[in-house]
């Protein structure tokens, strides 16, 4: 492994400190540099590590019951948890880690401070009032002593129904993550009036493109929860149908995944070359992605119905076309990604077709884990254009091969990158060098390898016919047969996986602890903040690139074409009809 | 803007690589023909199902296996509820093997899954709607139907049977248990 760093200049930038006239030197760490907002990047991370400690809690339970490892629950209580885990790592460990990174980034990148405290401080409260309510309903249907539950899993499909609250909160979540959207758009106006003409600055392009893809996929579960699942839990709509507020559902469901995973590919690409000390590739593809995913993230919802009644076929193949066209951008990140790592290992001396690999650093943990998160992401690419496919889809839809699937995408390559991203970034945010640097640089290689375990099995077990989201996987009338391994070893590798999941997760909680805690305050760091700019920039680019109003506008024709017609459909019998009562659980 | 000659190629492969896979599908859905779910079996009220009035319906009849009006091939009518098929739970559906079997499926409460495992015979079990797919069974044999979509505490005890016999064994049996 490569010691020493022959690229100096671009690794260790004088801008971390400076010198003053008397001669001393003082850090310009994040935090000493724009300290308010480092202070809400440190609120939406302790948030968002709280609520991953919960999920991780609830996983390792999961995985231990339904592979008949070990029972602490009864099985009916397993729905609880299921909506637990569900709710607190895809919905609020990610909104939270989301907000916070994008708040480092678009801070950094503009070099400015928020705009407004107030609307900081909405914004933050708004998300955590929601999470509290969503969880508290959640955790509720625990205790028989609580008259309010909400056993309905992160995607609350009616006619089962939850305690209004929850619903409520949900809302309030994503109504939060709006005011912080708004909160990026006006620090960016703000520095637009100094910068008149210049290009915006890649960080924050990513952080204005995810944010317009976000506003417009989300006004979907915003229609299906505001003016459907609220009143109708409250009594004062009789029915909903469940189809259209499902259509709702995943209208947000599909783009959803890719606000978890574009701010993955934020760090991709802009902190993982520098730390493989190296430069990005290219900063006009790297815009060239974002604005692909703006507008083709929402028409493909469908994606997630093909199976099911009530939608016409032809509207099935339309989302099928547009999703593989989806897959262009991720084919294009992976080049850039891995042509980033490749220059940056041959700055550090490495030699060979494939032997600069071992150049890179693979003893630091922020380099290691956001590597192997990319590594994981292939795979789970590779998964997911089978799912994608419509014959295949009908072969493993709900069963575990979809969990296999996204603990790969959402579960690896969002959650390992925000991990690894940590262990760089909240030294810089606190001002406190990172303790436990041991722990930290083994733990991506725990969480990689129970990964591997545990996702490899749910694909298998997919393809033998297992169902997902059910604690006994094993009926009276039959038993599955495995088509690749056997039933019993997938079983032992789910929950050896699941361990070491929990395991890895836990090591990542006490090294976040440990610096929080015992880290002392202005130590030197031994990471700098610097991000060296990449080899072809954006003055080379189409200035319509940073036209952020035409690629949202393209956006909003494609999903009302995706979108209009179906939807129609739904409702041209009614918006209530055919409808369904509610069934409390 | 400069585009490296390598991003140019990539980009190139990829698009390929896109337009191959979409042709691999259509392939699938023509050639080999996967039983596909659409929105050819129509709509109805689900509280008709819950209270067994399939008399008022005229797209859905009361759950069991019945011989084609126009003697080809049977119809299956399923009603899942929680937590069980009729038919299928209390008694193994039977259909006959090598001819078309139609199956209607939906529910009387809340969203379930009517999955054969390990096939491809996969449909959601909406509310209101009527999922509607032919299957031929090129074999006989029994095969298990597990409720894939969470439905509520009891979920993981909904599942059933259904059993593909030799033509000559199969006798339509109109009505299951109601
Ligand atoms: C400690 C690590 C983890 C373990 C042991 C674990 C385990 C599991 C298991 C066994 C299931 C399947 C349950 C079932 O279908 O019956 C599951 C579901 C799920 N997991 Fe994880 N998981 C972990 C981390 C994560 C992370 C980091 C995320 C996302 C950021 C995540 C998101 C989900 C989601 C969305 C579901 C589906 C919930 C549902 O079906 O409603 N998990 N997890
Ligand atoms: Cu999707
Ligand atoms: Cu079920």
């Amino acid at each position: 492994m490569a010691t020493g760093h022959p690229d100096d200049a671009i690794t260790h930038s004088e801008e971390e400190y400076v010198e003053t006239e008397d001669g001393t030197r003082h850090r310009r760490a994040f935090v000493d540099r724009y300290p308010d907002a480092a202070r809400i990047v440190r609120i939406c991370l302790g948030i968002s590590f709280v609520a991953f400690a919960g999920g991780a809690l609830f996983g390792l339970i999961q995985a231990l019951h339904r592979t008949n490892v070990l029972r602490i629950i009864p099985s009916s209580d397993y729905y609880t948890l299921l909506t637990g885990h569900g709710v607190l790592m895809a919905l609020v460990f990610t909104t939270f880690g989301i907000a916070g990174l994008f708040q480092w980034a678009n801070t950094r990148s503009l070099g400015i401070s928020p705009p407004s405290s107030t609307l900081t401080a909405a914004w933050l409260g708004t998300m955590t009032l929601g999470t509290l309510l969503a969880a508290g309903t959640i955790v509720a249907g625990l205790f028989d002593s609580i008259p309010a539950s909400a056993d309905v899993l992160f995607t609350f499909y009616a006619p089962l129904k939850a305690h209004p609250l929850f619903y409520v909160g949900a809302a309030l979540l994503i109504v939060g993550s709006w005011l912080a959207g708004a909160s990026y758009f006006l620090q960016f106006r703000e520095w637009r009036s100094e910068h008149p003409d210049a290009r915006i600055p890649l960080q924050s392009f990513m952080v204005l493109t995810t944010m317009l893809m976000w506003y417009i996929s989300t006004l979907g579960v915003a229609v299906e929860v505001v003016v459907f699942l609220i009143p109708w839990s409250l009594g004062l709509i009789q029915q909903v149908d469940p189809l259209l507020t499902r259509t709702l559902f995943w209208y947000f469901g599909h783009p959803v995944v890719y606000f978890w995973l574009l701010p993955a590919y934020v760090i991709w690409y802009t902190v993982l070359p520098k730390l493989s000390g190296g430069r990005l590739f290219s900063d006009p593809l790297a815009r060239v992605v974002f604005v692909l995913f703006l507008i083709l993230s929402t028409p493909v919802g469908f994606h997630h119905q093909y199976t099911d009644p009530g939608i016409a076929s032809g509207y099935k193949f339309v989302a099928m076309t547009n999703t593989f066209f989806l897959l262009l951008p991720s084919l294009l990140t992976l080049f850039t990604v891995v042509a980033s790592m490749e220059h940056g290992a041959r700055q550090r001396g490495g030699t060979g077709y494939l032997g600069w690999l071992k150049a890179l650093p693979w003893e630091k943990p922020a380099f290691a884990g956001i590597a192997l998160s990319g590594i994981m992401f292939a795979a789970g690419g590779f998964s997911g254009m089978i799912n994608a496919g419509m014959n295949i889809n009908y072969l493993i839809h709900n069963t575990l091969w979809v969990p296999g699937h996204f603990h790969l995408t959402v579960g690896t390559a969002f959650a390992l990158t925000l991990m690894a991203v940590s262990y760089w970034l909240v030294p810089q945010v606190t001002g406190k060098r990172l303790q436990l640097y041991g722990v930290a640089s083994l733990q991506p290689y725990v969480w990689f390898v129970g990964m591997v375990l545990m996702s490899n099995a749910m694909h298998r077990a997919g393809l033998a016919g297992i169902p997902r989201r059910t604690a006994e996987p094993q009926y009276d009338q039959f038993s599955f047969q495995a088509v690749v391994g056997s039933v019993a070893e997938m079983r032992v590798q789910i929950a050896i996986g699941g361990t070491l999941l929990f395991i890895g997760a836990a090591m990542f909680l006490a090294v976040m602890l440990a610096t929080w805690t015992l880290g002392r305050p202005n130590s030197q760091l031994r990471v700098n903040g610097f991000l060296p700019e990449p080899m072809s920039g954006a003055e080379d680019s189409p200035q319509v690139l940073d036209n952020l109003k035409l690629w949202a506008a393209v956006a909003i024709v494609l999903v009302a074409l995706a979108y209009g017609l179906p939807l129609f459909d739904m409702v041209a019998d009614g918006l209530f009809t055919p409808g369904s009562l509610p069934v409390p659980v | 803007m400069h585009v490296h000659r390598f991003e140019k190629l990539w980009f190139g492969a990829s698009l390929v690589l896109i337009v191959a896979f979409m042709g691999t599908i259509v392939y699938g859905a023509i050639g080999p023909g996967v039983a596909m779910v659409g929105d050819d079996g129509g709509t109805i009220d689900s509280t008709v199902v819950a209270n067994g009035n399939f008399e008022r319906a005229d797209n859905f009849r009361a759950p069991g296996v019945y011989a084609s009006s126009d003697g080809e091939g049977v119809e299956v009518y399923v009603v899942a509820r929680q937590y069980l098929f009729n038919p299928g739970t209390a008694q193994p559906i039977e259909v006959p093997v090598g001819e078309e079997v139609t199956f209607h499926v939906t529910s009387a409460d809340v969203t379930h899954g009517f999955y054969l495992a390990g096939t491809n015979v996969n449909t959601m079990v909406i509310p209101g709607q009527i999922a509607r797919f032919d299957v031929t069974f090129e074999e006989t044999g029994e095969y298990g139907i597990v409720c894939h979509e969470y439905c509520g505490s009891g979920h993981h005890t909904m599942a059933g049977q259904l059993h593909v016999v030799p033509q000559s064994q199969f006798n339509a049996t109109a009505g299951g248990e109601n």
